[in-house]
């Protein structure tokens, strides 16, 4: 024997595993002795059910691609042949598409969570990070996905989407080229849509998932009362307030996904469209390179960023955001705890934004908003300076707070599903700089108002 | 029963959320009804009677309809004949009534015009109707109301080239194909819209356009007046006189149309039915594994002090 056997504990078959492969402790290290804290709400349903939908996707995408024909002259006819031709293939396709919504429904539920209860906040904000990168990853999959079926949703959502990439100052033009691989979407963009939507980055969504949960393990979950329960050990170095995962949580998630695939087949079954949000109704009809649609949306699920990005023209930059970042400015130079280093580069950083409106045309700043609202998520570790974590425990105002800032990611998105308008476009103007505001001044209010005492264990009723 | 659930989730929340709700959902409600306004509305579509994509023999009736009077022209070449079996008809029966000669089976629908006379003729390709009941849904309606009201919306214009027009789809490249059905039917349009010599601004100076166009001739004739009282605005409205010479009665047409709008619906979503009667047993099993899901959870829980 090269190498004397391990102290593992276990015998037989399973015995012989332990001695070759850590079987047995990562079941313990992840499952059975992972201590998670015992008052789990509603809220900590959806990090599982994304999982969930990840592995629905993945197999119902392997079937799809068997089927599928990535060639734009055979696509649309394809994704209707699985349809009507493959047996079960419209329960397969229906659970995809499906699954794409709801993949975002539940992202979303899952990240207000965190803003809820301070999820990101030290020693969490690795976490937080990776989270936020694959909430990226998650909409370039959605979005090369959605070019697929060959529609005209898909094809002008996609021309719109790349075009977006030409308004970046000196190699737009070339770059949107080079992404399309044509001078219009076309059949060499369809391949490559495809290679990433089938293997490029799902392997990256599950690298980066994965990472989620390794760090996720290493610090442990946070709950809703914001209490760290290592903090409270009894002698055998358990913490008082957590409980194995295994079983007291799986069998708790069993519960959540029953009633969540009640819902989701509930869709599949009786409202694949979903009133035209899910499936939208003109992607029904071939993609024609000749025929613009009237109206061009993305699907729900991106509405709001396309609000943002719809938000911004020369008179908002005008009357909205440049009032907006100046008293951005004022405020930062009027805070005491400000470091004179961080209030130079906020000057500096609007100083050539308020520049930058002068020389470069609205498009362009449209296409910076857009991306910075959703980039900002990575910042809330950061600017996030409440004396406690969870929403429980801080001003009662917070949540008003809260809740508007949810109200305006709402009428964002609504106003993003609509034709534009000059009223839809003034409202939407306003959420942009509400939505902003909500981050970009979060360093000061987060910590105002009057904080509730936090209680040292975590607050839970036995049933 | 009602305390563990109301455990599950937690509380605190939703008493939290309960006191901001009606000023949450007032305020969210009341932007979406400003969009809305500013977004306007569209054409009204009379409602297709749904139970008839229920009805086998109306469904048959419309496969009939639609292989006697579109085929010609409009291809389903998504849908193969034999799916028809769905409809409660045998393979020999669909090869001996609605497959032309020439094709077989288990062939899609394609169409037997050719692309360059469909050009020289309509002056396009007439589109194919596979999946037209889904593509033409809107907020105004389903794509099957679309339908129903469209067919049922033609009549007669001398100055079209086909000799048609119609409410739904105005100017459309397609003649009234169910003529001999119907009958034809004439118009009387009203259009108000500020007059000729109006200054911008200038709200009194309205002209009130009556066309109507006759049923058989399809000739139209105007009268344009000058509108003096009340408030008029601006748009136009269109009423179908009733059709002449048909073999049908309006209420029989309506009927042959629902049936043929029922059988494009079902070849925009074959396994709609299907996956309807499944969903239900779906759902029931669902409902039930969640119940014995919540009782294993509140078995395990029990430890948990």
């Amino acid at each position: 024997m090269a190498t004397a056997d391990k102290n593992i504990g276990t015998s037989g078959v399973l015995g012989w595993v332990d001695q070759r492969f850590p079987l047995t402790s990562t079941w313990k290290a992840h499952l059975s002795e992972y201590y998670a804290p015992k008052n789990f709400n509603f809220w900590y349903f959806f990090g599982g059910l994304a999982t969930l939908i990840l592995v629905l996707q993945i197999v119902t995408g392997i079937f799809l691609t068997m089927h599928y024909k990535a060639d734009s002259a055979k696509a649309f006819e394809s994704v209707e042949y699985i349809m009507r031709d493959v047996p079960w293939g419209w329960l397969i396709r229906y659970m995809h598409s499906t699954g794409a919504s709801a993949f975002f429904i539940v992202i979303y539920m899952h990240m207000f969570r965190g803003l809820l209860y301070g999820s990101y906040r030290k020693p969490r904000e690795l976490i937080w990070i990776f989270g936020c990168l694959i909430f990226l990853v998650l909409m370039a999959e959605a979005f090369f996905g959605y070019l697929l079926p060959w529609g005209q949703m898909s094809y002008w959502g996609a021309q719109v989407i790349v075009n977006l990439f030409s308004a970046i100052p000196f190699i737009g033009p070339e770059l949107s080229l080079w992404i399309r691989g044509d001078y219009v979407v076309g059949d060499a963009t369809l391949n490559r849509f495809f290679a990433f939507h089938v293997i490029a980055i799902p392997l990256v969504l599950l690298g980066l998932v994965t990472a989620h949960i390794i760090a996720l393990h290493e610090v442990g979950s946070n709950n809703p009362d914001g209490v760290e329960i290592k903090a409270k050990k009894n002698a055998a170095g358990i913490p008082l307030d957590g409980i194995p995962f295994h079983p007291y949580y799986t069998v708790h998630d069993i519960m959540g996904v029953s009633v969540f695939l009640l819902a989701f087949s509930a869709v599949i079954f009786f409202a694949p469209e979903m009133g035209g949000y899910f499936l939208e109704y003109n992607n029904f009809v071939p993609a024609d390179p000749l025929k613009t649609p009237a109206h061009i949306a993305p699907v729900w699920y991106f509405t709001p960023y396309y609000s943002i990005l719809r938000a911004i023209t020369s008179d908002f930059i005008l009357w909205g955001l440049t009032p907006f970042l100046l008293v951005f400015l004022a405020v930062v130079w009027m805070s005491r705890g400000t470091k004179s280093l961080s209030k130079l580069i906020a000057t500096l950083a609007v100083g050539a934004m308020l520049v930058g409106f002068l020389v470069l045309d609205a498009k362009f700043w449209g296409v910076v908003a857009m991306g910075a609202s959703v980039m900002i998520f990575f910042a809330m570790p950061w600017i996030d300076n409440s004396k406690v974590k969870s929403i429980r425990y801080r001003p009662t105002w917070h949540k008003y707070i809260y809740a508007a800032f949810v109200i305006v990611f709402l009428v964002l998105g609504y106003t993003g599903v609509q034709p534009p308008s000059p009223v839809g476009q003034v409202i939407a103007q306003i959420g942009t700089l509400l939505y902003f505001a909500f981050f970009l001044f979060m360093p000061w209010w987060s910590e105002m108002g009057e904080f509730k005492p936090v209680p040292d264990r975590v607050t839970f009723a036995a049933h | 029963m009602t305390h563990s659930i109301s455990r599950i989730v937690s509380r605190r929340f939703f008493r939290g959320v309960s006191r901001v709700a009606p000023a949450l959902i007032a305020a969210t409600l009341g932007l979406f009804a400003l969009s809305a306004q500013a977004s306007g509305g569209g054409a009204t579509l009379d409602h297709f009677p749904t139970e008839k994509l229920k009805d086998l023999p109306s469904l048959q009736n419309g496969a009939k309809i639609f292989t006697n009077y579109c085929l010609n022209c409009h291809g389903l070449s998504l849908m193969r004949y034999n799916r028809m079996t769905d409809l409660g008809l045998t393979e020999a029966q669909i090869r001996d009534n609605l497959v032309p000669t020439g094709a077989k089976v288990g062939d899609t629908m394609k169409v037997s015009m050719s692309a360059k006379d469909a050009k020289e003729w309509f002056g396009a390709m007439p589109p194919d109707l596979s999946v037209t009941a889904r593509s033409r849904a809107s907020h105004d309606g389903s794509g099957s109301d679309w339908l129903y009201t469209y067919l049922r919306g033609f009549y007669r214009d001398s100055s079209r080239a086909t000799g048609w027009n119609n409410t739904v789809y105005p100017n459309v490249g397609m003649p009234h194909v169910l003529w001999e059905l119907q009958g034809s039917r004439g118009a009387s349009i009203e259009e108000v819209k500020a007059a000729a010599d109006a200054k911008p601004g200038d709200h009194a100076a309205m002209s009130r356009t009556l066309i109507a166009i006759d049923a058989v001739t399809g000739q139209r004739t105007e009268k344009v007046e000058e509108i003096h009282e009340g408030h008029p605005h601006e748009g136009s409205s269109i009423t179908l006189t009733p059709a002449v010479g048909g073999k049908l009665t309006q209420a029989q047409f309506d009927g042959q149309i629902a049936d043929l709008v029922a059988y494009l619906t079902y070849v925009a979503d074959p396994s709609a039915q299907t996956r309807n009667r499944l969903g239900t047993g779906v759902l029931l099993f669902l409902s039930l594994f969640s119940v014995l899901a919540w009782w294993l959870n509140r078995e395990y829980w029990k430890d948990i002090k």
